[in-house]
């Protein structure tokens, strides 16, 4: 087999159905990225430290929303379970552990989230056993897919997208009009003078890492029903989200939005066109972005 | 003044007097024990992503060796089973293997490690000469190629080859009366996914040379989502689709592939799909996917197999995986083979081995047997059938024919230049 195939691709780019399938197949791998990686590029734009054990988060975020859907059989429980217990966690982790490394080495902020993408696997394993496990689909979703233009659109990814979109907006608008956007700002530019004026800049970072974990849980949650859940299951969605945050900038909200929609059309439109180096066509784009702009997409020059 | 030592007995030549008399006492009890028992090591994966591996390959081996133990062990000496994690790295499993010899005093290794840990402790087994009894590999080359041949060493997993010959054979049957003839395949990226559809395909082309395959997608191990994959597929439009993915990816891709109603769509041959690991966790399996049987307790439909299947799960409180069957034959074998020979001895074993056909539940007609010429286990239950989304799960199993896999078996032996 030949390692591209331009006459899949250009087939595909002509016909309605295969664009619409793949497009939306595009968006969501690209969407739970997202929400991957906007919680891994705010904590550092605010924190300033890069949180390794980020894809720990989106994995209970998934084991959450298993435990709460077999308990109450409510898919919106399972969700709010999955963001809620995640958020919890963040604070808990942020506070006790990530307070105490700020300002040291940058190998020793990654010693201590490594150490704790080790603790939190066993601990799954512990509660949840070593053995994969899946959630299933809520019955309200088990429906046919929709056919939008002659191509397939199952219901529960429209919803997934949806979710998503409205995460980037909120999050994006609060960020940029909101009081608590503004101190949230102010304190990733100059926390000295912003705990000067009074302003708690301990409960700023715990906040903005709670919400960090609640979005990474959010992904695991929304990913739980369609992908098995094993300990370690993070750590592959946090490598992917490394690129997209190395794509948009690290800091950036936009750019993670950005960098995860590129790499979800890359990977859907590459497995057509470049069966054999799909994967490799992300870190292509990566290292072309990394060259040319080595800030990433939207990241701004660190004065 | 000086000091001087009390009559009688101090303190130190108490200890002393006490340490030589413990010695005394307590050596011979010691000699005794190390002759009567015989110690059997085990290197596995019991950590990470396919620790289920191990556990399972572990329950499927002390299930049996309880039952050895009770009526006398190996000849008369009780079996001590000392197992140990090679967390899937054929370095670690060759070192822990040599470990289990030379220090621990292990007179016969169970090798169940995945394929590319057992080539590791296959050289091991060549190098100290220990009767080794691999359980897990299944890829053929292990015992078909006789530059891997080696007297002590034996295999009690089924063969990739095997597989390849049944299940392309059901295909092509299906292709025939259904006329499909467009294929798809998506199987893992690495050598057991390239290596097992390539056989695959070539023995459908065999049976129904009319077919052909329009799509290949080969996403990597342990992918988190398929989403592209499957709408390539459906892009695609093929009648069938063949898939070796396994385990949690097995499970992921069924339930993305669901929501885009794949399995409406066109026929799905999964060969890993039939084991109780997928089938019990898939919450909503579609009827009717294709698989071959890897452990199911209905298949062979017999009451030994599924007294077997029961007695496993009261002890473990979950079904048998094909690892445990492949393990606890290994057991059966060697408990058969000691008392034949009257010992415990490797070397003793090992000859009686050769060509040893034993009752057993996993068998296609009640019985397995260790194939002389290249010392792999043949004449297991192998079929392929149907699921459905409750127990039994897949409730017709249409029987190989050991008859037509020892022809083709021998052809592409030659065709590789083994023979």
């Amino acid at each position: 087999m030949l390692p591209l195939d331009i006459d899949a691709l250009t087939g595909c780019l002509a016909s309605s159905a295969c664009l619409v399938t793949q497009t939306t197949s595009g968006f969501i791998i690209g969407m739970l990225l997202f929400l991957v990686a906007v919680g891994l590029t705010l904590i550092f734009g605010v924190l300033k430290v890069v949180n390794f054990s980020h894809g720990a988060f989106y994995m209970f975020g998934a084991y959450f929303a298993m435990t709460a859907y077999q308990f109450t059989g409510s898919f919106a429980l399972a969700m709010l379970c999955g963001a809620a217990g995640t958020a919890l966690l963040g604070l808990i982790f942020e506070r006790v552990f990530m307070s105490r490394v700020y300002g040291s080495d940058v190998l020793m902020q990654l010693l201590v989230c490594y150490a704790f993408v080790l603790i939190f696997d066993d601990v799954v394993r512990m509660i949840w056993g070593p053995e994969f496990k899946s959630m299933g689909m809520p019955a309200a979703f088990q429906v046919a897919p929709l056919f939008i233009a002659g191509g397939v659109v199952p219901p529960y990814y429209l919803l997934l997208i949806g979710v998503a979109l409205v995460v980037a907006v909120v999050l994006g608008l609060g960020l940029a009009r909101t009081r608590i956007g503004k101190v949230i700002r102010a304190a990733a530019h100059n926390p000295g003078m912003v705990s000067a004026l009074g302003i708690n800049t301990g409960l700023i970072y715990g906040g903005v890492f709670a919400l960090g974990g609640m979005l990474a849980g959010l992904a695991g949650a929304l990913a739980a029903p369609v992908r098995s859940l094993t300990p370690g299951m993070g750590f592959s969605v946090l490598i992917e989200s490394f690129i997209v945050t190395v794509i948009g900038g690290m800091g950036s909200i936009l750019g993670a939005l950005i960098g995860a929609i590129l790499i979800g059309m890359i990977r859907s439109f590459g497995s057509l066109g470049f069966p054999l180096f799909t994967e490799g066509l992300m870190y292509l784009f990566m290292v072309i972005v990394l060259v040319s702009r080595p800030t990433g997409l939207f990241g701004k020059e660190v004065a | 003044m000086t000091r001087t030592r009390k009559p009688g007995v101090s303190r130190r030549a108490t200890l002393a007097m006490m340490g030589a008399g413990a010695v005394t006492f307590a050596t011979p009890w010691v000699a005794r024990a190390q002759a009567k028992t015989i110690k059997v090591g085990m290197p596995t994966i019991l950590s990470g992503r396919v620790a289920q591996l191990g556990t399972s390959s572990r329950n499927g081996v002390m299930l049996e060796i309880e039952k050895v133990n009770a009526a006398g062990g190996l000849a008369g000496r009780q079996i001590e089973m000392v197992i140990r994690d090679s967390k899937g790295q054929p370095q670690e499993a060759a070192r822990v293997a040599r470990e289990l010899v030379n220090t621990d005093g292990c007179e016969i290794l169970i090798d169940a490690e995945a394929s590319s840990g057992a080539f590791a402790v296959h050289e091991v087994a060549r190098d100290l000469g220990v009767l080794c009894i691999h359980t897990n590999s299944e890829t053929s080359a292990l015992t078909a190629d006789p530059k891997q041949h080696i007297p002590n060493a034996f295999r009690t997993a089924r063969q990739g080859v095997h597989d390849s010959i049944v299940g392309g054979s059901y295909a092509a049957a299906i292709a025939k009366a259904k006329g499909l003839k467009k294929w798809a395949t998506c199987s893992p990226d690495y050598a057991y996914g390239r290596d097992t559809t390539g056989e695959y395909v070539t023995y459908l082309k065999r049976f129904a040379p009319d077919t052909e395959i329009i799509s290949e997608s080969w996403p990597k191990l342990f992918q988190p989502d398929y989403t592209e994959v499957v709408t390539k597929i459906l892009q695609a439009k093929p009648q069938a689709l063949y898939t070796c993915l396994w385990g949690g990816d097995l499970t992921s891709y069924i339930d993305q592939a669901n929501i885009y109603a794949l399995f409406s769509q066109m026929e799905v041959f999964a060969v890993n799909m039939a084991d109780y690991t997928a089938l019990t966790v898939v919450k909503n399996l579609p009827k009717g996917i294709h698989s071959g049987n890897r452990y199911i307790k209905t298949y062979p439909a017999t009451p030994e197999n599924a007294a077997w299947g029961d007695a496993y799960k009261a002890k473990y409180n979950e079904y048998p995986t094909n690892w445990s069957w492949e393990n606890a034959t290994a057991i059966m074998l060697l408990a058969e083979a000691s008392k034949k020979a009257n010992s415990a001895d490797g070397k003793k074993i090992a000859e009686v081995l050769r060509g040893l056909k034993i009752k057993s539940p996993f068998g296609a007609d009640g019985t397995v047997t260790m194939r002389a010429e290249d010392q792999t286990l043949v004449g297991y239950a192998i079929g392929w059938g149907t699921t459905i989304p409750q127990e039994p799960y897949v409730p017709q199993v249409q029987a190989g024919d050991w008859k037509t896999i020892f022809e083709l078996e021998a052809e592409w032996k030659k065709s590789k230049g083994y023979t």
